[in-house]
């Protein structure tokens, strides 16, 4: 009975020490005055996208051969491209699709990253072996190489430009979860969960994987960023989002033409994919610095 | 020393293994028939009969993945669908181009990075620190090809002091060397300013100082000299990434290089140049990794050869 009330006031303790943890990176993070402003910028980026429609009610597609290539102006304040479109109503809707897909592969990255990182770390031995391998050869391309090697193979396209990029992070995402897993195998509490006899499958998902979360989303945050550029590039070569689509990386690839004549059109894509970028990895060196343990707190 | 270089290259063996894989995978991942891929889609049966030989795709896998294996060693790389030449002929003019750019970019990413790093280490915290470190953040956000494209703006169109692309000497490697270095600056100065800082907190730099030795002294002999090993490192890192980095520059800047070489190639579907390609910059990229290990072991001591 004793030993129930310090056992259930040891758990309360825990969690309030759990909670001052969460509290001080909070407060670290709001005091990193970089990380908030990358914050803000990647607020701005996913409303403007989520309220595209309701503030362009037109076709971002729709041309007006009329009003090509407009400079900036008040009526249209990034002005308009080669086919009279507004570049602003294309940034906005390319935020979309800038979203989608680096949602769509850092999702895809970690869906398969993190299990195969898990089960690497975790039992070690042969299967780690041949993971290792397989991580390995994937790392022995540049990554953004790797990505154009598997477009090369799917063919050009949405899915496949999130297909690619999502398998460009994946060995980066296994290292990262392989390294964290190795620091928390030897731990005291997995070697209590094992002495009880607490089955593999538990002891990975309930006690490994939460503690090694932190250093995964920060991972996640920054890939968020690369995964943009990457997208973006591919686009850019042509071997991505097709257009019409107003993808940022096609439109500076169409904008490249027309660098004599109206370099707006090739400026404000270009803008675009920066902030973005540097939104994600200003709130990915914020959230690393705030709450991974490794660093210690103030 | 020696041995160590030695064994480095040796463990290499499974991932060169590994990568003749993935590449040998590469076209028979293709839909379709891989001798009509390989052969493009505007070759005569006879043609398509006569690759599917040479690659004995009648015979088992591992017979193919053998004779492929054997062809790689003797660097045969196959014909170019495009021009009927062999892939190695078309790739080592492009392949000198692409490393002239890298090479330029990485030294002008140590010229300024570098000195940039050491500024904002020794003076932590103060204005010129954060315009270092502000800098080297927009760096690492900034896509290449859109800076390049800006520079093509401000010095070929508005200032008409370079020109807009292509190959021909000095002034064309300009742009494209700044365009490739920007991120790699970023990172080089961001990395020489934690490991400086990191140096200069050491209790040897205090003792270096109550001697009375120079400032300038403490921080180039003393400092930079020991926080060098971690930004070799990063530099060798980053070369092999900056090596996918060339395939966008070069397209910016029309430079003739194997990255363009690779792209053009990609779109016009001609296979036996892309697996060519990518085999070298896979090469150039696992190469690069053995002399940064290599060159690690060189420079610390305390890194042990077993």
């Amino acid at each position: 009975m004793i030993d129930d009330k310090a056992a259930i006031a040891s758990t309360r303790k825990g969690n309030s020490r759990e909670f001052s943890h969460l509290r001080t990176g909070i407060s670290k993070f709001l005091r990193n005055k970089a990380a908030c402003f990358g914050g803000v910028l990647i607020f701005i980026f996913i409303i403007s996208s989520l309220l595209a429609p309701v503030l362009f009610s037109k076709d971002p597609n729709a041309q007006d051969i009329r009003h090509a290539l407009e400079p900036p102006s008040l009526k249209q304040p990034l002005g308009t491209d080669e086919l009279g479109r507004s570049i602003l109503a294309r940034i906005i809707f390319g935020g979309r699709i800038s979203l989608a897909i680096s949602l769509s592969s850092v999702a895809l990255a970690l869906l398969i990253g993190v299990p195969f990182g898990l089960v690497s770390g975790y039992f070690g031995g042969k299967i780690d072996f041949i993971i290792q391998r397989f991580t390995d050869v994937m790392l022995s391309f540049p990554p953004f190489l790797l990505a154009l090697a598997l477009v090369s193979v799917l063919g050009v396209g949405l899915k496949n430009t999130i297909i690619s990029v999502g398998i460009a992070g994946l060995p980066h995402t296994i290292r990262i979860t392989r390294g964290c897993v190795l620091s928390i195998r030897e731990q005291v509490y997995v070697e209590a969960a094992r002495a009880v006899g607490t089955r593999d499958r538990i002891i990975l998902f309930r006690h490994i994987l939460p503690n090694v979360m932190v250093p995964i989303i920060v991972n996640a945050t920054l890939f968020f960023g690369m995964a943009i550029i990457f997208a973006a590039g591919l686009g850019f070569l042509g071997v991505g989002v097709q257009p019409p689509n107003p993808e940022w990386g096609t439109m500076l690839g169409s904008g490249r033409s027309l660098l004599f004549a109206a370099p707006h059109v090739a400026t404000f894509p270009g803008i675009a994919i920066f902030l973005a970028v540097l939104g994600f990895n200003l709130l990915g060196d914020g959230l690393r610095d705030a709450l991974d343990p490794r660093l210690g707190y103030e | 020393m020696f041995q160590y270089t030695i064994r480095r290259l040796i463990s290499t063996i499974p991932v060169l293994f590994g990568i003749s894989l993935m590449l040998f995978f590469l076209l028979r991942a293709l839909p379709g028939d891989p001798a009509q891929v390989i052969a493009g889609e505007l070759a005569t049966q006879q043609e398509v009969e006569l690759i599917r030989q040479q690659l004995g795709l009648d015979e088992p896998v591992y017979v193919q993945y053998a004779k492929f294996l054997g062809r790689l060693v003797r660097f045969d790389l196959g014909i170019s669908v495009r021009t009927q030449y062999p892939v190695i002929q078309e790739i080592a003019p492009r392949l000198l181009n692409t490393l002239i750019l890298a090479v330029a970019a990485t030294l002008l990413a140590c010229l300024l990075g570098i000195p940039a790093g050491i500024v904002a280490a020794v003076k932590p915290y103060t204005t010129m620190d954060m315009v270092v470190t502000a800098l080297a953040l927009f760096g690492m956000s900034m896509p290449a090809f859109w800076l390049g494209l800006m520079l093509i703006i401000i010095f070929s169109v508005k200032l008409k002091l370079l020109p807009v692309g292509g190959s021909g000497g000095f002034v064309y490697l300009i742009l494209p060397a700044v365009t490739l270095a920007a991120s790699l600056v970023a990172v080089v100065a961001r990395n020489t300013r934690s490991a400086m800082m990191e140096v200069l907190a050491q209790d040897y730099i205090t003792t270096a100082r109550s001697k009375g030795v120079r400032e300038k002294m403490v921080i180039l002999r003393h400092g930079l000299k020991n926080s060098f090993i971690p930004v070799i490192t990063v530099i060798g890192l980053q070369f092999g990434t900056m090596l996918g980095g060339t395939v966008l520059t070069e397209t910016v800047f029309a430079w003739p290089g194997l990255g363009r070489l690779l792209i053009s190639s990609i779109l016009a579907r001609d296979y036996p140049v892309i697996q060519g390609a990518i085999l070298i910059f896979a090469l150039l990229f696992v190469l690069t990794n053995i002399v940064v290990d290599v060159l690690y072991a060189y420079f610390d001591p305390k890194v042990r050869y077993d």
